[in-house]
């Protein structure tokens, strides 16, 4: 089976960037995901950002903890998945208190394919806030630039730790063929 | 087959950080930030109590700011395993100012002296070379050592260093618990503000 590629981003997934430039956003690190895909290819264009892939979420919490002491600002790109890998290391931004965003889109969220993302998915919320995460939601495309600025502007001005989910609804259904 | 080695943790420490300059450290939780710690506080040290498998991504994120200067990640084998995946995420970059330097003595020694895979004969400075590493060395002898600070301080290349420590447990030199503080000074330190 093949996922069928989406045919073009719709518009809020090209105002991310922008807005995290607009924060004097440096560092944009990731795993990817389809709904992140417009982010992450603008941030490849763009000189004034480094973009990193990573292995595994929770390499992003300690590469942007090291970028803030050296004086610089990132985010932090993921799907739901892989919240759950980074739990343990959120201790980092609880104990430092270094401004963490992070972005996330849902799966197992609504009109799920795959069930085994639903377990991950469904606690996804919850144990961000278990780990002292702010949360936002957002599941309307006009929704999404508002949230992020939200989110960013608490993560920057307060040294917070602060993810807007990225509804399953807003990124569209994952239509799968054989 | 359990394999360790024979330097004395704290003298290896003591080498690298000889004046240290601009260097930049931060250390991996256990042994390692005790290690840092016993040869004297700095500033420049940024000690991490937990979040094991870490230390590399924050020395990888600081070395990617603070391109002038030298940065030092020293952890532990055991700390080192549980981010391999790290060391393929800073292949893509290669921060020539960045060193990872492991104490490595093939067993988790806060926990009980349990073997670690380095024990076992995985040697990590190989998984360093696979991720593109231009200098990895397995350093067995305090020449090996004053070798590896050269290279450090020079930042002519990310570098790799398995130092092999002999296993035991020494009188614990705590460093400060208080996290934002010791983010506080460091950032201070640098010129930069809080928030």
């Amino acid at each position: 089976m093949t996922a069928v590629p989406a045919e073009e981003a719709p518009s809020w997934q090209d105002e991310i960037l922008p807005i995290l430039k607009s924060f004097d956003v440096r560092h944009l690190v990731y795993v990817p995901d389809a709904g992140h895909a417009s982010a992450i290819r603008e941030a490849e264009k763009d000189n004034g950002i480094t973009s990193l892939a990573l292995t595994t979420e929770e390499e992003g919490i300690g590469y942007l903890s090291g970028a803030w002491l050296g004086g610089e600002r990132g985010a932090l790109l993921m799907q739901s998945s892989g919240v759950g890998n980074c739990l343990n290391t959120l201790a980092l931004q609880t104990m430092s208190r270094f401004p963490l965003l992070m972005l996330v889109t849902m799966r197992g969220d609504w009109a799920e394919f795959n069930p085994w993302q639903n377990p991950m998915g469904q606690a996804t919320e919850a144990a961000l806030k278990l780990m002292g995460v702010r949360t936002w939601r957002a599941d309307q495309p006009e929704e999404v630039a508002h949230l992020v600025h939200g989110a960013a502007t608490m993560a920057f001005n307060g040294d917070e730790a602060c993810a807007v989910l990225l509804g399953q609804s807003l990124i569209g259904e994952k239509k799968w063929v054989k | 087959m359990t394999m360790t080695g024979s330097l004395d943790r704290r003298a290896v420490t003591a080498k690298l950080l000889e004046d240290r300059g601009d260097l930049l450290v931060v250390t991996g939780l256990g042994s390692p930030s005790y290690d840092v710690m016993a040869a004297g506080d700095h500033d420049l040290n940024y000690y991490l109590w937990a979040a094991m498998g870490s230390a590399a991504t924050v020395g990888f994120g600081l070395a990617m700011t603070q391109r002038e200067k030298p940065v030092l990640v020293l952890t532990g084998d055991g700390e080192m395993l549980m981010g391999l995946g790290a060391l393929a995420s800073i292949g893509q970059k290669l921060p020539p100012n960045l060193t990872i330097a492991v104490l490595d003595n093939g067993h988790y020694g806060e926990t009980g002296m349990q073997t670690s895979h380095t024990g076992r004969d995985i040697e990590l400075a190989r998984f360093a070379e696979a991720a593109n590493f231009p200098w990895t060395r397995v350093v067995t002898d305090m020449d090996g050592v004053a070798d590896l600070r050269a290279r450090m301080q020079s930042q002519s290349g990310t570098s790799f260093a398995a130092i092999k420590i002999a296993a035991e447990n020494l009188p614990r030199a705590l460093p400060p618990r208080d996290g934002v503080h010791v983010k506080n000074r460091f950032r201070a330190a640098l010129g930069l503000s809080t928030i």
